[in-house]
């Protein structure tokens, strides 16, 4: 710094704020991340989700912080401290509502989220590694959702439990030893809900919350997409600004805080007027307490982990082990983290993309939503075969997206965004 | 002093350092992965469990719990016993070959009782525990199941649709690649039963 201080502009304002900045970059990283960050002006009603997801993180963070203040993790208390919970503490049936709708608001969150980077080419170049890690959230969300549920120490968490970590056991070799290394015992026991409470109210919420904001700083790196998928960086005004990106901040902060608004009034009226939603959000089942030799009549995970579930059901076991069924669900996640490869249109957006793509995506919709019903149905009549296309058409979807995106036609892309010009 | 920096002597003792480090990481992991296994009491509760099954009507089941695990003892009919040979066909494997029970437990009957059969109410494919249905050719005995024609009587899981019959045997093309397991366990003659006690009765 060989300048002279005195023809320098002064760098940090004057008082608390110019105390702080002095000592901390928190003026810049207001104006780096929000208030200078242009976003692309054409942001439609697709484009709520994230903020969403971001507020009900805050929310089962929260809720779930209160929770642990009257649950007790061991098999004996667990049941009656959630009783408890409901009856006895007050505002407790409230604060446990908001947690459990909020699980399933947050898989609705999510999959719209995803389905929006399937319409708009979001995973696509520059921004790979912000489909990754949000991959990767989305995994992790699973798993913290799984543990979440075996807590309340119900019947249908009990046998939850049980047909989950039993995957495991179908791996070769080590699955013996690896499923009683996840139990902690030689069946679900005080052990394993010991450990998954750990596991849920302290590993997987910080490890989520550290995936969130590898999310968010890969995003703010590469800048967002959009709409049209065009580029909005290419085309600056004469002062340098983009001419198609506006301030995330006022702009789509007030965007947000209605959307927000929308959604807090579905959400509310689901904690007050249909907690258990009919059965799907909190199974019947469970409303009774764990009994290691009842299973329930009927088990059916919760409707977030159906489509996978119908996959596992769909394949039979084959050469002696049943294995087949449980590759074929972790593929359906893990062929999800190669999407940005596997789209070969020279075009981001649906907008532009031709028929073919349009109704793969249309019939892969469809058939996620019918692996969902299939999950919730017992496995008998037509559901199971109807699984089994579906789960094909599912993997089609996905494998054959380098072929037809290649072959489809496309729309001539703009160069700058349109509708709001 | 030389001011000249030896870039191979550093990245040796860089990554000799690295090493010992992840070394000495991979051994702390150790107690942490260990903690995880069952404990010295969890192993400690596999004691045997006894069962006086002569109580039960013909048709009827008992759950009894061993090693936290559920097993049945079902009193099985004599016109289910008198089936059992007659559905091979139905099945993945008739002999159980390919399945876990003791050496003692042999044929179509898998018991050393033939009337009592014994063995864990534990589905091979995810661990649910399925549902008695031994009504021969009655295909809805189970509320919402359709156990399908010529049910010869078994036991249906109600997780993924596997089906067995009476001795456990599973059918062809389930979710379940194997039959149920038998545990090993003694009767006698008044039918006691204890599981999880190995001994073969002695020949009286």
């Amino acid at each position: 710094m060989a300048a002279p201080e005195s023809t320098e502009p002064p760098k940090f304002g004057t008082g608390l704020l110019g105390w702080i900045d002095q000592r901390f970059p928190l003026t810049s990283l207001w104006k780096s991340q929000v208030s200078e960050y242009y976003a692309p002006k054409n942001f439609n009603f697709w484009y709520f989700f994230g903020a969403l997801a971001l507020l009900i993180l805050a929310n089962q963070l929260i809720t779930g912080i209160f929770l642990t203040m009257n649950y007790k993790p061991s098999a004996a208390e667990a049941f009656s401290s959630v009783e408890y919970i409901m009856r006895d503490v007050d505002g407790g049936w409230i604060i446990r509502y908001m947690h459990s709708t909020g699980a399933s608001a947050f898989f609705i969150v999510i999959y719209l989220h995803m389905f929006r980077a399937l319409l708009y080419g979001s995973a696509r170049k520059p921004r790979e590694l912000v489909w990754i890690f949000g991959c990767l959230i989305f995994l992790l969300l699973m798993a913290e959702a799984f543990m979440g549920y075996v807590l309340p120490w119900g019947n249908m968490s009990f046998w939850g439990a049980q047909v989950i970590v039993s995957l495991f056991g179908s791996l070769p070799v080590i699955g013996g030893v690896l499923v009683e290394w996840i139990r902690g015992d030689y069946v679900i026991a005080d052990a394993t809900l010991n450990r998954f409470f750990a596991l849920h109210v302290a590993a997987l919420p910080l490890a989520l919350v550290f995936l969130v904001i590898a999310h968010l700083m890969a995003l703010h790196e590469v800048g967002s997409n959009n709409p049209d998928g065009v580029d909005i960086h290419k085309k600056k005004d004469a002062n340098g600004h983009y001419l198609d990106g506006i301030p995330f901040h006022p702009y789509y902060t007030v965007k947000d805080v209605m959307g927000v608004a929308g959604f807090l009034l579905i959400f509310c009226g689901v904690i007050f007027f249909a907690p258990t939603f009919g059965g799907l959000f909190l199974e019947g089942p469970n409303f009774e307490p764990a009994n290691p030799l009842q299973t329930p009549p009927h088990i059916a995970p919760v409707w977030y982990f159906t489509p996978f579930y119908a996959m596992l059901r769909a394949v039979p076991s084959f050469a002696g082990t049943q294995v087949w069924g449980v590759l074929v669900m972790g593929a359906a996640i893990v062929v999800l983290f190669f999407v940005p490869w596997l789209d070969r249109s020279p075009a981001l957006s649906i907008r532009y993309k031709g028929p073919l793509y349009k109704i793969a995506l249309a019939i892969f919709v469809v058939s996620f939503i019918i692996l969902g019903m299939c999950g919730l149905k017992p496995p008998s009549g037509i559901y199971p075969m109807l699984a089994k296309v579906c789960t094909v058409l599912y993997f089609a979807f996905f494998l054959l997206m380098p072929w037809y995106t290649k072959i489809d036609s496309v729309k001539p892309v703009p160069e700058r965004v349109t509708g709001h010009a | 002093m030389n001011d000249q920096v030896d870039y191979s002597r550093r990245r040796l003792l860089t990554a000799a350092t690295v090493g010992t480090g992840a070394i000495g990481a991979a051994f702390a992991a150790v107690p942490f992965i260990t903690s995880w296994l069952p404990s010295e009491r969890a192993k400690a509760l596999g004691a045997p469990v006894e069962v006086d099954a002569s109580k039960l009507e013909a048709g009827q089941m008992l759950k009894v719990v061993w090693r936290g695990q559920p097993v049945f003892v079902v009193r099985r009919t004599k016109a289910v016993l008198d089936g059992l040979s007659g559905h091979d066909d139905l099945l993945a494997d008739p002999t159980s070959a390919d399945s876990l029970q003791p050496d003692y437990i042999k044929g179509a009957a898998r018991a050393r009782n033939p009337e009592y059969w014994v063995g864990l109410a534990v589905c091979t494919h995810l661990g649910c525990s399925p549902l008695g249905a031994f009504e021969p050719n009655a295909p809805t005995q189970l509320a919402g199941t359709d156990l399908g024609q010529g049910w010869p009587g078994g036991f249906y899981c109600p997780c993924h649709g596997s089906k067995y019959d009476i001795s456990g045997r599973v059918f062809k093309s389930m979710p379940a690649p194997k039959n149920l397991t038998v545990p090993s366990y003694t009767i006698s003659g008044d039918a006691r039963i204890a599981i999880g006690v190995d001994e073969t009765p002695k020949t009286a």
